[in-house]
């Protein structure tokens, strides 16, 4: 069995930046063996390393269908992430992965599917969203909603653009903290739920974003009748190893590295917004 | 079908030299326990002298001390601060040598070097710490190679308790005190003899080799009974019953701020801990940042970076940590593993330097929970 | 970032003096064959201690050693930080104020008078407080002295300017991992290695003898109620286990690092009863 430790070193083929403090690295696996073989699902992540300074966990943001490149956006906040902030397209930046379990995108399939997320949770989407407007009959309507603090903290704006144009689609953004620019909803995320289906029982709703949002928002929809068993959620914690070992992604009895970072919903409700957990 | 003859042998204790020989001569390194710094640590062992004849560990909340008891028991002092875990999941351990190249980098895993380690004084917590760690880090989803690689050379040879001490608490929790899985010999000291069984092919064929003659079943007898005394003597022990999910329910309950009160987040019961897993990355490049070196260290739920999250940590205080760590040990352990992460060793409650204890806290947090008292209260704040 | 060598000016290093005994200045002098890289990844503009060729400012990085105990050097400080873009204070007196932060609860007057027979030429403030107390500080490195593997470490960093990682942890998660036997709980000796901030490699424990806090605490100023370290739950340890009466309570927090908050307010705590 492979060594799951070994790193992989990826070429920076392109850098986009996508706000003041959010980069997008478009990287290709420098091994033509290993760029072959990597196959990834969409709500995976890779640990991406930079030599000297060690790994972060970021979720691939690129299309699962054209894995010879893998795009990850990553914000400039701790320590490896500064780091990589300063890098430009050809150096060179290292990959283990892909790890976790992704979006139920074939569980998806005959439903209508609401994507709802938040700042930087739209990241982990993007690659879901691609695969199912590449398949796009095997699935219902599409209602995207999408919340940021600010109109600086919308990414993929020409993303969000394509997508509102496809048909039977439906893209709603909205901010808490407009500004003049705003065309927009105003207001939080949540505020976009009054209404997500006709069809609860036969829709299935992807999220990603702050933890409050998927606390308080998650109710709004089972009121609608969307089971539980048809809500899922990209969460986050600190993540080492992506296999399980490390111990620090816990959440609860689960490890997100390996046990999601996609989880149904009522696997863990209960342990959304408990202190310290 | 082995027959108790290949399986048990009786060995005077004037003779144990006989079996380090053996060992010895298949190529194994003899590890075993010995006295150093007021404490028996696992040291390499030569000579039967080199084990700590005629001493007893005394054990408590926060307190450890070997006390000479003039007797020639050998095996007397029950166990140190560590398992048989830093021997398979190492405190640091390189896993890859990183090399700037034209492409960037490479990267060359560096396995340990296969070692043949003879453990002698293993006991039966120390060998359920083993199970468990093998399941986490050997069957889980990925197996670690690391681990692999130590473990694949480990040889036990246990020793089955015949005395507790007051931190035990394995035969509520089903793991001891005598051995019943995963070592390759087990002894049983009864007064000037052992009783020597044997629990793998290995063993088997070692125990062949050394040409003793069977156990009697006097000897047999008396070892069983001894060992039963043992766990009947045990003082503390754990009502795991309704666990995992009273403690799942116990996330508010006031005994929380309380014992956060005497933590002090130090690490130690996780350090000493024989099943304890977490574990931290570092990269450590020299100076022209053309090497770089990546291993692994043991990790704690009480230091501040485990809880971190972009920027912030989720369990910022001592409450959140012990919350953390006693949650995951007791109860979500259950739901990973399929087993309690808490193999009744005592080692947390002896080498916490406030001597906190798991076996108290457990049924505080069960029991339905009060407002500390005001007493209590200012003795947090003394 | 992480560029190879010939693409990078080498940074420029300076280290600066004020009130200590040289020892972490010494610390680097201790690199031996390690300084010969130092010497090639930073320009070692300013560094009196090893070399009479002394550059003028300004510098990438300063390191300071020393506390502020007089009205002279607490301007000169200000002049150091105007002119270096990372100041890291070194050791104990620079990070904390140091073991002359003892006369913080004393009369510096009364010692001069008794200490010196012209005691009108000493110029001296009443107390010696750490060089974050007068200036930004943007790392700093613990000890008494210094951990030179850890300074290795940081300007390993720096020289690509990398965030250095200093961890916060205890003492006792180094001691553990190094196979150390707990003095406290084998010996009953007052180890103050459970609140204290590794970066030492556990070098007293290691050696059978108890940590006295030469890095400082644990996750540094303690930021709320509830956050470690937990220096009451220890002191009480010591008082009622292991029978410390307050005023030797008092000097076990009172040290090196004696005026750092989470040291000070326990000092002062067992002061109050003793």
């Amino acid at each position: 069995m492979a060594n799951p430790y070994v790193i992989h070193p990826a070429t920076i083929v392109e850098k986009i930046q996508e706000a003041e403090d959010i980069n997008t690295y478009r990287l290709q696996l420098v091994d033509e063996e290993a760029r072959r073989q990597f196959r990834f699902k969409a709500g995976q992540f890779n640990m991406v390393y930079l030599f000297g300074v060690g790994e972060v966990a970021i979720s691939i943001v690129s299309d699962p269908d054209g894995p010879e490149v893998l795009d990850h956006t990553i914000r400039t906040v701790g320590r490896v992430t500064k780091a990589i902030a300063d890098l430009q397209p050809g150096e060179t930046l290292g990959i283990r992965g892909p790890f976790g379990e992704g979006w139920p995108l074939e569980e998806a399939k005959g439903r209508h599917v609401v994507i709802v997320t938040g700042g930087l949770g739209c990241a982990p989407v993007v690659g879901a969203i691609e695969y199912i407007f590449r398949r796009r009959a095997q699935y219902g309507s599409i209602k995207i909603l999408h919340g940021v603090k600010t109109p600086h903290d919308l990414l993929y704006r020409e993303r969000f653009d394509h997508w509102r144009r496809a048909p039977d689609t439906e893209v709603l953004l909205t901010s808490d903290q407009p500004d003049k620019t705003w065309s927009y909803h105003i207001g939080v995320v949540t505020e976009l739920f009054e209404h997500v289906t006709n069809d609860p029982a036969k829709s299935i709703v992807l999220m990603c974003g702050p933890e409050i949002m998927m606390r308080l928002g998650v109710p709004i929809l089972l009121r609608q009748g969307i089971p539980a068993t048809a809500v899922y959620v990209s969460l986050e914690r600190h993540m080492e190893c992506g296999i399980g070992l490390c111990g620090h992604c816990q959440m609860g009895p689960y490890f997100l590295c390996k046990d999601g970072p996609v989880m149904r919903y009522d696997r863990v409700e209960r342990w959304l917004g408990r202190t310290g957990v | 079908m082995v027959t108790a003859s290949e399986t048990n042998a009786v060995l005077p204790t004037a003779d144990l030299q006989r079996l380090l020989d053996a060992l010895s001569a298949k190529g194994y390194r003899v590890i075993g326990p010995m006295v150093r710094e007021g404490s028996v640590v696992w040291e390499t062992i030569r000579r039967v002298p080199d084990l700590p004849i005629g001493r007893r560990d005394q054990q408590e909340p926060g307190r450890y001390r070997v006390e000479q008891t003039g007797s020639s028991e050998i095996f007397g002092v029950v166990h140190g601060p560590q398992s048989l875990k830093p021997f398979v999941f190492a405190p640091r351990e390189p896993l890859l040598q990183i090399e700037r190249s034209k492409d960037g980098f490479t990267t060359s895993p560096i396995l340990p070097e296969p070692d043949k380690v003879a453990i002698i004084g293993a006991r039966a917590c120390d060998l359920a710490g083993l199970a468990i760690q093998d399941r986490i880090f050997l069957n889980d989803t990925y197996r670690d190679p690391y681990y692999a690689a130590r473990r694949e050379g480990l040889f036990v040879i246990a020793v089955n308790c015949t005395r507790s001490l007051q931190t035990c608490f394995c035969a509520s929790m089903d793991t001891g005190p005598r051995a019943k899985t995963g070592f390759d010999l087990a002894l049983t000291e009864v007064d000037d003899r052992f009783l020597i069984e044997a629990g793998s092919e290995a063993g088997r064929d070692l125990l062949s080799g050394l040409s003793l003659p069977p156990a009697s079943e006097d000897l047999a007898g008396e070892a069983t009974r001894r060992i039963e005394a043992c766990a009947r003597n045990q003082v503390r022990q754990l009502d795991c019953s309704r666990l995992p999910h009273a403690l799942y329910e116990a996330h508010e309950h006031p005994r929380w701020d309380e014992v956060a009160g005497r933590c002090l987040a130090c690490t130690n019961c996780t350090m000493v801990c024989p099943t304890c897993f977490c574990h931290t990355v570092e990269e450590t490049p020299d100076l022209s940042h053309q090497h770089s070196a990546h291993p692994r260290l043991w990790d704690s739920c009480f230091t501040q970076q485990h809880g971190y999250i972009h920027g912030k940590n989720i369990r910022p205080t001592i409450k959140d940590r012990y919350r953390m760590w006693l949650t995951h040990k007791l109860a979500s352990w259950i739901d990973q593993f399929g087993t309690s992460g808490c193999v009744g060793c005592g080692r947390c409650i002896t080498w916490c330097p406030v001597g906190i204890d798991l076996t108290e806290e457990l049924p505080a947090l069960l029991a339905p929970g009060v407002q500390p008292s005001i007493a209590s209260q200012q003795m947090d704040n003394a | 970032m992480s560029k190879p060598e010939a693409q990078r000016q080498r940074p420029r290093l300076a280290v600066f003096k004020f009130a200590s005994c040289d020892g972490c200045q010494l610390s680097i002098l201790n690199l031996e064959e390690d300084l010969l890289a130092v010497g090639q990844a930073l320009d070692l503009a300013y560094f009196p201690e090893a070399s009479s060729d002394m550059k003028a400012g300004p510098y990438d990085i300063a390191l300071v050693e020393g506390s502020i105990t007089t009205a002279e050097d607490a301007h000169r400080i200000l002049a150091v930080r105007q002119q270096t873009k990372v100041l890291i204070t070194i050791g104990a007196c620079a990070t904390a104020g140091g073991i002359q932060a003892l006369r913080n609860w004393a009369d510096v007057e009364a010692f001069k008078q008794a200490v010196y027979p012209s005691p009108e030429y000493i110029q001296s403030l009443s107390t010696s407080t750490p060089i974050s107390e007068h200036v930004h500080v943007d790392y700093e490195l613990w000890g008494c002295p210094i951990d030179k593997h850890q300074l290795l470490r940081v300007i390993t960093d720096l020289v690509v300017g990398v965030q250095p990682r200093l961890p916060g942890d205890s003492v006792c998660l180094e001691c553990k991992r190094r196979g150390n036997v707990c003095v406290l709980v084998a010996k009953g000796i007052p180890c103050l290695g459970p609140v204290t901030r590794t970066g030492c490699g556990a070098i007293c424990p290691g050696m059978g003898r108890d940590c006295y806090g030469c890095f400082g605490p644990s996750e540094g100023e303690r930021k709320g109620p509830g956050l470690p370290p937990n220096t009451a739950s220890l002191a009480t340890r010591f008082h009622r286990e292991l029978q410390l009466i307050p005023a030797e309570v008092v000097r076990r927090f009172r040290g090196i690092n004696g005026y750092v908050s989470p040291f000070r307010a326990e000092s002062e705590t067992w002061g109050n009863k003793a």
